[in-house]
């Protein structure tokens, strides 16, 4: 796959923590550590440039979370946007879930470009006109305005989390949805912000006990009662809401065995999951741990259908890793419209593809430097010792500052989003 | 962070030239690296330390996941899972070290010990992580730095409406607290352990749901949280409280108080401890 077009939208400051398309893929929703959204809007094609594809501008801003005290632990909650989640488009406004590591919100985007004119008891600037002076009486009207785009918070569904919120997923009956913290996870009911449901609570009773934690969790896409979730033992849990109101056995449970030659202290670190997603055919499991990403058949537990190696030249230095806490970076890992590609990032704003068809897979890199807009991306190269090719960088030179833990991929088009630290990157497949 | 990474990264270099028992993750560690470029260093000259043996590569690990887990709690809020996977590296170097018995022989200096000495330092080590929490917690702080006594004062709030449980365990390890170094970090991450996931976890359950009962439910409302957002100014949950009591609305004045003397009730209580 060829990308081109590429679009750079750095936000001022701040590092973007999520990412993430709507159902139709006309809007992009960034969140990002400062607890702002922002929202980009695909430009509608025009006949005059039939070759040019619609671009994507900032539709709306608005600040979703602020930093909160915990007075009971004396620490401070971040505004830090986790996730990001879109419903389905039901009229004319947008909604979508945001979340930082306590406090899920709901929020409605809508534009109004009509605004009343005419009013009998105010004029057109608010101020309240004397009665005296009115003497007749008038119907307002709407007429046209600038588009203003506004988002207003509809629900806050808080003080359900003991714990950081890593996942939220709306469910397909598009009434409910889940939230998902280190230990438990919550499923409510979009109308209702103050009771929510616990269905998973994996904390033991001596939190001495505690080895395992929750990493993920996704409802399926299309049946409302299933969903999975993932762990820091690098195993996944599919459960089934309909066996019992707490889903604390698991239908399935998928682990891959370990491999023994391979086996270190880092063994379980590397294991354990960062993500999951299903396929949107709901057939497969996509995990990312932090070497590989694996596709699992959802009729198979013992081991998954599909590993594809990330960045195994790192397989070698997970001890330098751990000490500077790379270790524990979670990446996350998008499917393709059709299943046919995912994609996950990696170190030195690379960020990799892999085709499930053809088992061939590129690293591309998200930088200003290394691309002008328009240009299409070179494929990149790590080398991992002995002589090094021109165009090759050596794993010695990559830089792990530079991560690119989130991206997304339009629901039907080949168009990828890229979050690199503070800059977001948008590529799509060229045209010609 | 690059940097950070360039320099650990030559102290653990790649090794393909030397067969470790497990391994391969504890290549050779290089503590100074004098020849930039130089990949092969087996026949280097005296100046370099000696490659160190799997048993102190394993104990250097072990040392610094006892930095990272003590760090941790420096934090805003430690990442729990960050945390339990390290704890988790701690307990596996532990049952290794256990179980090829280089537990009780820690270095060159402890080997005049008496046998019985280590037998009790491993007895205590290896008791189960259940007994090591009924002890209290009090007593234990002493060998911690200063961050924890934030960590502490929240543990008092939760062992005062906990019973006061065994005070027996206690004695063996001061002994052996009191021996050689080595000992008393062997003893002292055990007890981390134990402290960590008790200061990670939200203590008493009933007791924070009881505060949560009493405080203004409102300040979820749509309309304070548009008041929130559209002044457009950061604040924290004390100014929304104090911006609240300023409406008209009395109900919210008296919520407000009764949180307020919430607040208050947990300062008398880490004061007075």
């Amino acid at each position: 796959m060829k990308c081109s077009d590429k679009t750079v939208l750095g936000s001022k400051s701040d590092i973007i923590s999520t990412v993430e398309f709507n159902h139709t893929g006309e809007l992009l929703a960034t969140g990002d550590k400062g607890g702002r959204v922002v929202i980009f809007q695909r430009e509608q094609e025009s006949k005059n440039q039939l070759h040019r594809r619609g671009e994507y501008n900032v539709y709306s801003t608005f600040q979703s979370h602020e930093p909160e005290f915990d007075y009971l632990k004396s620490l401070e909650i971040e505004e830090k946007i986790n996730k990001i989640r879109w419903l389905p488009q039901q009229n004319a406004a947008y909604f979508l879930l945001s979340t930082n590591d306590k406090t899920v919100k709901l929020w409605k985007v809508s534009e109004r470009d009509k605004r009343p004119e005419g009013y009998n008891l105010k004029d057109e600037d608010g101020r309240i006109r004397d009665p005296a002076t009115i003497t007749t009486l008038r119907v307002p009207v709407l007429r046209p305005m600038d588009l203003m785009v506004e988002a207003t918070p509809r629900r806050v569904f808080a003080n359900a989390h003991t714990y950081h919120i890593n996942s939220i997923s709306v469910n397909s009956d598009y009434e409910t949805y889940m939230s998902a913290d280190d230990l438990r996870i919550n499923l409510w009911n979009f109308e209702i912000t103050n009771q929510s449901f616990n269905i998973v609570d994996i904390k033991p009773a001596n939190m001495e006990e505690l080895t395992e934690v929750i990493t993920a969790a996704e409802f399926h896409p299309l049946h409302c009662n299933t969903f999975v979730y993932s762990s820091s033992k690098g195993t996944i849990r599919l459960c089934d809401m309909r066996a019992s109101a707490l889903c604390d056995r698991h239908t399935k449970f998928f682990e891959e065995p370990e491999d023994p030659s391979n086996r270190s202290f880092f063994s379980e670190i590397i294991s354990s999951i960062s993500d999951v997603k299903f396929s949107h055919s709901g057939r497969y499991i996509m995990t990312r741990d932090y070497l590989t990403v694996k596709v699992w058949d959802l009729n198979m537990e013992n081991r998954p259908i599909e590993t594809y190696q990330v960045h195994d030249y790192l397989r070698s230095k997970l001890c330098s890793l751990y000490e500077n806490d790379c270790i524990f970076d979670k990446f996350e890992c998008v499917w393709n419209g059709s299943d046919s590609v995912i994609m996950t990032g990696s170190y030195n704003n690379f960020f990799r593809m892999f085709d499930r068809n053809t088992k061939r897979d590129v690293t591309l890199e998200a930088s200003r430097e290394n691309s002008k807009p328009r240009a299409i991306l070179k494929p990149r190269k790590v080398c991992v010792g002995g002589k090094r090719r021109k165009d090759e960088i050596s794993v010695d030179s990559l830089d792990f500052s530079k991560k690119i833990l989130h991206t997304a991929w339009h629901p039907s088009e080949n168009i990828i989003a890229v979050a690199a630290t503070n800059n977001l990157y948008i590529f799509q497949d060229k045209v010609n | 962070m690059e940097t950070d990474y360039r320099e650990g990264n030559r102290m653990w270099e790649e090794d393909s030239s030397h067969k470790h028992l497990l391994d391969t993750m504890f290549a050779r560690g290089i503590k100074r690296k004098c020849f930039d470029g130089e990949e092969d260093i087996e026949g280097t000259l005296a100046g370099f330390k000696s490659v160190p043996s799997y048993n102190l590569q394993r104990q250097s690990l072990l040392d610094m996941s006892l930095v990272k887990l003590q760090l941790c709690h420096m934090l805003v809020e430690p990442n729990l899972c960050r945390s339990v996977l390290i704890a988790n590296t701690v307990r596996q170097i532990q049952e290794e070290m256990t179980q090829d018995g280089t537990w009780q022989v820690i270095n060159a200096q402890n080997a005049g010990q008496a046998s019985l000495d280590r037998l009790v330092s491993s007895d205590i080590l290896c008791r189960s992580t259940k007994e090591q929490g009924e002890g209290k917690l009090i007593p234990s702080y002493s060998s911690f730095s200063k961050d924890f006594e934030d960590i502490q004062s929240q543990d008092i709030i939760s062992d005062l409406s906990t019973v006061a449980s065994v005070q027996a365990p206690r004695n063996p390890q001061s002994n052996v607290w009191e021996m050689e170094n080595p000992q008393e970090n062997r003893a002292n991450f055990q007890k981390s352990l134990d402290q960590i996931f008790e200061t990670l976890e939200n203590k008493n359950p009933n007791s924070v749901e009881d505060l949560f009962s009493d405080v203004d439910n409102s300040y979820y409302d749509l309309d304070t949280v548009l008041t929130g957002m559209m002044s457009n100014t950061k604040m924290g949950h004390c100014d929304v409280l104090e911006s609240f009591s300023s409406q008209t609305s009395t109900n919210s004045n008296s919520n407000c108080k009764s949180d307020i003397n919430e607040l208050d009730h947990i300062v008398e209580i880490l004061v007075e401890s």
